[in-house]
């Protein structure tokens, strides 16, 4: 275990305010992002057709007669048919995977930039940071929202950041090593390569100076935690995010490290039932639903996330008051998450319709047999695809691999099989077997 | 001149093989020659049979993936250099082979070699200038019957 102790630090005032007034404070910020969202069609038309006018929602009690935003109706206004604000005043854009080709688009004004460099930084202060260490972060850089958004918080914390960005493990560790890195923060599953690379080259502890790690992007166990921390003397540390509703900074562990504390100034949570749209009993498993309280550019109302997790509204021993969320324990619908990379079975369906003569049976296998994840995709044979010649074959696998790789940014390994050997289903097909064993 | 190769996908499988030569032998479908290509996880199996539309529907009637594909078949005498000439014969005219394969006819003095080249017709066209002996189907069967 790790000799490192943290201080209980808070770095806002909001993350401890009374109930009420936290409460009150999100009653004011819902009516205001009811008025800004009357700039985005989608809005407007969906409250228009529900029989929503901004007046009729005066506080957190109203919600409930607000609409789900999905990610299909992202997909559909794609790509910035969301924006509530014009083109000239939004300062970056990210995406994430969509269900098909086509990532979900999300942007940010300057005023955007700062709230979610605040909340990373709010985050990464529950969780050990002090403005005199450095911060290694491992996460991609790019559209993905991990890289820049830890980035900027850890500045804004007003500590230092090596952006080593994904991948290159040896220099990961010679960048650790040389800057004597106090903090890591990356995938939990990037993270046991990092230390089965240190193990299986013999690299001293004391060589590295790390303290602690934050992780995110995935989902991940208490089993994974205890690994980490027992192989590389750290303290790890949850957090999570997703980019439609802002990207990392929507809730993160502190010191307590039981669930985490939710941004709540930033963002009202539900937790639903899946099936009847319901609300979830505190303490009970349900999807989470976000709404933004504070976003300019791209408002979001009562998100569908899709992920499956617990809420737990007591008082935490850290002094916040803010509600906890569990770990992610799955998904209410087949987004699969592989290398921190999400990914949709439908993507990989439509990369197969690409493939000419390609069957439309498919299975994809998904295993992490030495901590690296390893999806392979059956595909079965037909009169059309099928060749003698060996090499016309090779091709044919190669042709769906790059398929693939075009649209989920992922190389999988492609299994040519029989026809109608896998399985046929009645209703919704089961198109992923999971043998990895993350939650 | 170009004769029918019944190609056949396996799915590396224990049994796979088996059961689709019990298929066959049951319907009294001879199997001439073949050729197995494979690698770790799938096979390609050719196969030089009389019947092959019958054996096409049977193998798919009974979930095989089954594919026709022209071959030219070169009767050579049994001795050393026939296949080197052949071979220089088609890389003269820039042809690559995909595959072959090859048998004995039952007298022993012949051989037959069956070949994919990538330009079938440019193959049989620099085979027949050469004046070397491509067998049609009627011919093959004949030599293999004996």
């Amino acid at each position: 275990m790790s000799k490192f102790v943290i201080e209980n630090r808070i770095w806002d005032k909001e993350e401890s305010l009374p109930r009420g007034e936290l409460k009150a404070l999100q009653s004011a910020k819902l009516r205001e992002t009811v008025e800004r969202v009357q700039n985005v069609p989608f809005y407007k038309e969906v409250f228009s057709r529900t029989g929503i006018t901004p007046g009729k929602i005066q506080s957190l009690d109203d919600l409930q007669r607000l609409p789900f935003t999905t990610k299909a109706d992202l997909r559909a206004e794609y790509p910035l048919r969301m924006l509530a604000v014009d083109r000239a005043e939004v300062a970056r854009y990210h995406g994430s995977s969509g269900t098909t080709g086509k990532p979900t688009m999300v942007a940010y004004t300057q005023n955007d930039l700062k709230t979610w460099a605040n909340l990373c930084a709010r985050f990464l202060t529950g969780g050990g940071l002090l403005p005199q260490h450095t911060v290694q972060i491992a996460f991609g850089y790019g559209l993905f929202t991990g890289g820049f958004g830890l980035h900027y918080g850890v500045e804004h914390a007003g500590a230092s950041v090596i952006p080593a960005a994904a991948g290159n493990t040896p220099k990961q560790i010679m960048l650790m090593m040389d800057m004597q890195v106090d903090a890591l923060v990356c995938t939990p599953s990037y993270a046991l390569n990092i230390s089965e690379f240190i193990i299986q080259n013999d690299i001293p502890r004391n060589a590295l100076n790390l303290k602690y790690a934050h992780f995110g992007g995935e989902p991940w166990t208490e089993d994974m935690r205890t690994r980490i921390e027992d192989e590389m003397g750290i303290l790890c540390f949850n957090n999570y995010g997703l980019s439609e509703v802002i990207g990392p900074g929507v809730s993160g562990e502190c010191a307590v490290r039981d669930g985490m504390h939710i941004s709540e100034d930033a963002f009202i949570v539900e937790c639903i039932n899946p099936e009847t749209l319901e609300p979830i009993a505190p303490g009970e498993e349900g999807e989470l639903v976000f709404t933004s309280l504070c976003k300019e550019a791209m408002p979001i109302i009562r998100y569908r996330t899709r992920d499956i997790a617990s809420l737990n509204p007591e008082p935490c021993a850290c002094g916040r008051t803010t509600v906890r969320m569990s770990r992610i324990t799955g998904r209410s619908d087949d987004m699969l998450i592989i290398k921190g990379v999400n990914v949709y079975p439908s993507q990989v369906e439509q990369a197969l319709l690409r493939v000419k003569g390609t069957a439309p049976h498919y299975q994809i296998v998904v295993e992490r047999p030495d901590r690296k994840d390893v999806a392979t995709v059956k595909v079965e044979m037909t009169e059309e695809s099928f060749s003698s010649s060996m090499k016309e074959m090779q091709e044919l696998k190669d042709k769906i691999g790059r398929a693939i790789q075009g649209i989920t940014g992922l190389r999988m390994n492609i299994e040519l099989v029989s026809p109608n050997s896998l399985e046929r289903f009645i209703g919704k097909a089961q198109r992923v077997v999971d043998h990895r064993k993350i939650v | 001149m170009k004769l029918k190769q019944l190609s056949v996908f396996l799915e590396n499988k224990p049994g796979r093989l088996r059961e689709l030569c019990a298929l066959l032998a049951e319907n009294q479908i001879n199997i001439i020659t073949l050729s197995l290509a494979d690698t770790e996880q799938f096979g390609i199996l050719r196969l030089i049979v009389k019947d092959y539309d019958k054996a096409k529907t049977l193998l798919e009637s009974n979930g095989f993936v089954a594919k026709l594909t022209e071959v030219i078949a070169v009767e050579l005498d049994d001795q050393p250099g026939g296949l080197s000439e052949i071979l220089s014969i088609e890389e003269a005219s820039g042809i690559s082979v995909e595959y072959m394969y090859a048998f004995v006819i039952k007298s022993g003095e012949k051989a037959v070699l069956l070949f994919r080249f990538d330009d079938m017709d440019k193959a049989v066209a620099a085979l027949q200038q050469a004046n070397l002996p491509i067998l049609d189907s009627v011919e093959l069967y004949q030599r293999a019957e004996g």
